[in-house]
């Protein structure tokens, strides 16, 4: 088991704990919670409700693994919905290019972030604060009030259902209903797929991982440090944009209040996932079991009728500390192996 | 050597204490949810007569928002008490549809027998009132409706006619104007609920109607204070900045806006009560909550129209009749109050119905049940 550890990368580590914990937190669910937890459509409809926050999660891990922070996905959420809403219901828009509108939004507040952040050497963290409020004051501006969208083909695609072959449920009428997944999660599992290959086996990717982890040995080695930051937050935002939509989709409406506090169930979800917060460190796949682990304590706590708010609340900060403390605890034991 | 052997013990045993910590905390939130016995049970259809079998219900509520929503929350948890037969699973939306769409969601994994809701805008209940159709739950919609194209999707609604009340509330107005024999223009602000929220588009089209068509009415200015205090405060201040003396009523949508309007019309050096030829402001607010009845005893607000947040023993019932298999009203308002305690009018009349309005007494507040 030692040999095991030691010879394990720390992001490695990491996954497999939160691997380990999300299983038995299932598991727990299945056994003490009764039969909700066994339907396949229960799981997936924690994708269907997360696949938006699972980009975010995405986005935030690469820029938290490249050193830095992003707190502005949550607004840019809000903005882009809220845009594309009103383009979509206001102006008669078409769904392509409500689209093009959320990606190009992603991009604009990329390259503004990213110059700012690795050109001009700011914190990440007030550069995106800034962005935050700017984007949900522009989201006030755009419209105040929040409504459904009723553009035909949007609302077509997105009550637009995948079924899941070979997994379904008898309803209460004993009725066979099969179980689906909605567009977005198709979406967040390609994005997941796409940026675990980048971040694994492309030259770019390391070098997001290089930066993060020593920025003096990633200058020695010849990486372009300003130029990865900047991508890193470039993709981060654009990767929001789509994220944005991707939330947009599954809930069909513009609204101020979208995407409320996002930014920090994505920076829990990657904490969670095995990114440490000092860079450097970091999986995607523990992202995506991250972001369930985190729905999934919302699904036990609601439905084991705890639904006041605080309790979601306290059971998230107890999570993260479960997590936090077995992560430290394994890495400070790791290092003491290796120290051997 | 030694010590090699003994480290892998160590880290073993290490990782065995963190899984079973780790089951503990699932057990932990796991068996909060058994403690309501009979989910595993439920595959088999429940015979209806069968008092042993805890009816499943999922409440899906708006918020905690106002003194109302509270009230009105309080008396669903009791009407669906363990103690009566049924099992509640309660979800608070903070305010946010997405979350009534996740819990609904939840509710139909779940398996519950019947889904309550009260939904927080009209629109996007279409697709998760359809799964909660396929998966054969009837879902009881109340207090504000829900706008979907086939009504089949829900089994019932009961609610206020928010219409009404407000219609209540301007006859009221014109009552009293004409029993004092005020005759010349009156300047009217409408401090409006959240935006597309039913009760707003009901109360806030019976002044625009009443507006519409009175002689000498006239609508200054109509802006939402989102059913809070202190944006209804903030609205208010706003606006006597700019109307000023010219205020002669504020027609409020609910009480808790109107406590904030009342301290910023007070800190603005202005007077609330009923009379408007002497300057001072005339409040009119929609609830009757505990509050807002003593500021209305106080004469801070003219008339308080009460909008009745005790919808349990009324969702109990729906529910048991469903039960039994009967049929039910697909709408079914529930019944209001005027409470009032400038004592000229004993009742107004809407539509050829006769509304009688309550004096107020410190004793009707006290006998209350919010």
């Amino acid at each position: 088991m030692s040999k095991k550890i030691r010879n394990m990368t720390d992001s490695n580590l990491l996954l497999a704990i939160t691997v380990i914990v999300f299983v038995l937190m299932y598991v727990g669910a299945i056994i003490f919670q009764g039969k909700g937890f066994t339907k396949p459509q229960t799981f997936f409809n924690i994708l269907n409700a997360n696949a938006g926050l699972i980009i975010l999660a995405c986005a935030e891990s690469l820029v938290m693994i490249t050193g830095g922070i992003d707190i502005s996905v949550g607004g840019m959420t809000a903005l882009v919905s809220m845009s594309c809403a009103v383009y979509l219901d206001y102006h008669n828009g078409n769904v392509p290019v409500s689209m093009l509108i959320a990606l190009l939004i992603g991009l604009a507040y990329g390259l503004v972030q990213g110059y700012l952040v690795a050109y001009l050497d700011i914190q990440p963290f007030i550069v995106s604060l800034a962005g935050m409020f700017f984007a949900r004051g522009m989201t006030t501006i755009v419209n105040s009030d929040p409504f459904n969208v009723a553009n035909e083909s949007f609302v077509a695609l997105k009550l637009a259902r995948i079924n899941v072959p070979g997994m379904g449920s008898v309803n209460k009428k004993g009725v066979y209903v099969n179980a689906y997944v909605e567009i977005g999660v198709i979406v967040a599992l390609l994005v997941v797929i796409l940026m675990f290959m980048m971040l694994r086996w492309t030259k770019l990717g390391r070098s997001f991982y290089a930066v993060g982890g020593n920025r003096q040995s990633a200058l020695m080695l010849g990486i372009n440090v300003k130029r990865t930051k900047f991508l890193s937050h470039l993709i981060c935002s654009v990767l929001a944009g789509i994220g944005g939509y991707v939330y947009f989709l599954h809930v069909g409406s513009g609204a101020v209040t979208n995407g409320q506090g996002a930014e920090m169930n994505a920076i829990a979800s990657s904490i969670i996932g095995g990114t440490m917060l000092t860079g450097g460190v970091g999986n995607i796949i523990g992202t995506l079991i991250g972001v369930l682990s985190l729905a999934t304590i919302q699904n036990i706590v609601a439905t084991a009728g705890l639904g006041e708010a605080w309790w979601t609340g306290i059971t998230i900060a107890g999570m993260l500390c479960v997590f936090l403390v077995i992560q430290s605890v394994l890495m400070a034991r790791k290092k003491k192996l290796m120290k051997k | 050597m030694i010590v090699k052997n003994h480290k892998p013990k160590k880290i073993i045993e290490l990782i065995m204490l963190l899984l079973i910590s780790g089951v503990v905390l699932c057990g932990c939130t796991g068996s909060a949810g058994n403690n309501k016995e009979g989910t595993d049970a439920k595959n088999i259809k429940r015979e209806k007569s069968s008092a042993s079998q805890p009816v499943t219900i999922g409440l899906s509520q708006i918020g905690s928002e106002s003194d109302w929503r509270m009230a009105s929350t309080e008396s669903v948890k009791a009407a669906f008490s363990s103690g009566a037969g049924y099992n509640l699973i309660f979800d608070d939306a903070q305010q946010k549809q997405e979350n009534q769409l996740k819990a609904i969601r939840e509710f139909i994994d779940q398996g519950v027998d019947y889904i309550i809701l009260d939904p927080i805008v009209e629109t996007g209940w279409d697709s998760v009132l359809s799964e909660a159709k396929e998966a054969g739950i009837p879902v009881i919609v109340y207090d504000r409706r829900v706008d979907v194209a086939d009504d089949s999707l829900y089994a019932c609604w009961i609610g206020s006619d928010f219409y009404l009340e407000g219609k209540r509330t301007c006859m009221w107005l014109s009552d009293f104007f004409s029993d004092r024999g005020i005759d010349h223009n009156i300047n009217i602000i409408n401090i409006q609920g959240t935006m597309g929220a039913t009760a707003q588009i009901g109360r806030s089209k019976a002044i625009e109607d009443a507006v519409y068509h009175s002689r000498n009415w006239r609508l200054l200015a109509q802006e939402s204070g989102e059913y809070t205090t202190a944006k209804g405060k903030e609205v208010m201040k706003k606006l006597l900045a700019k109307y000023g003396e010219n205020i002669d009523v504020v027609y409020v949508e609910n009480d808790n806006m109107a406590y904030g309007v009342i301290d910023a019309i007070r800190e603005s050096g202005y007077v609330t009560g009923a009379d408007i030829d002497k300057g001072e402001i005339l409040v009119v607010s929609f609830d009757a909550t505990h509050n807002g009845l003593q500021l209305t005893l106080d004469g801070a607000i003219a008339v308080d129209t009460e909008c009745n947040p005790l919808y349990g023993p009324r969702l109990a019932e729906m529910v048991e009749m469903m039960e039994a298999g009967e049929d039910i009203e697909k709408e079914t308002y529930i019944e209001e109050d005027q409470f009032s305690a400038v004592g000229y009018i004993a009742s107004v009349n809407v539509e050829d119905t006769e509304y009688p309005v309550t004096y107020l007494t410190s004793k009707i507040i006290d006998e209350r049940a919010y």
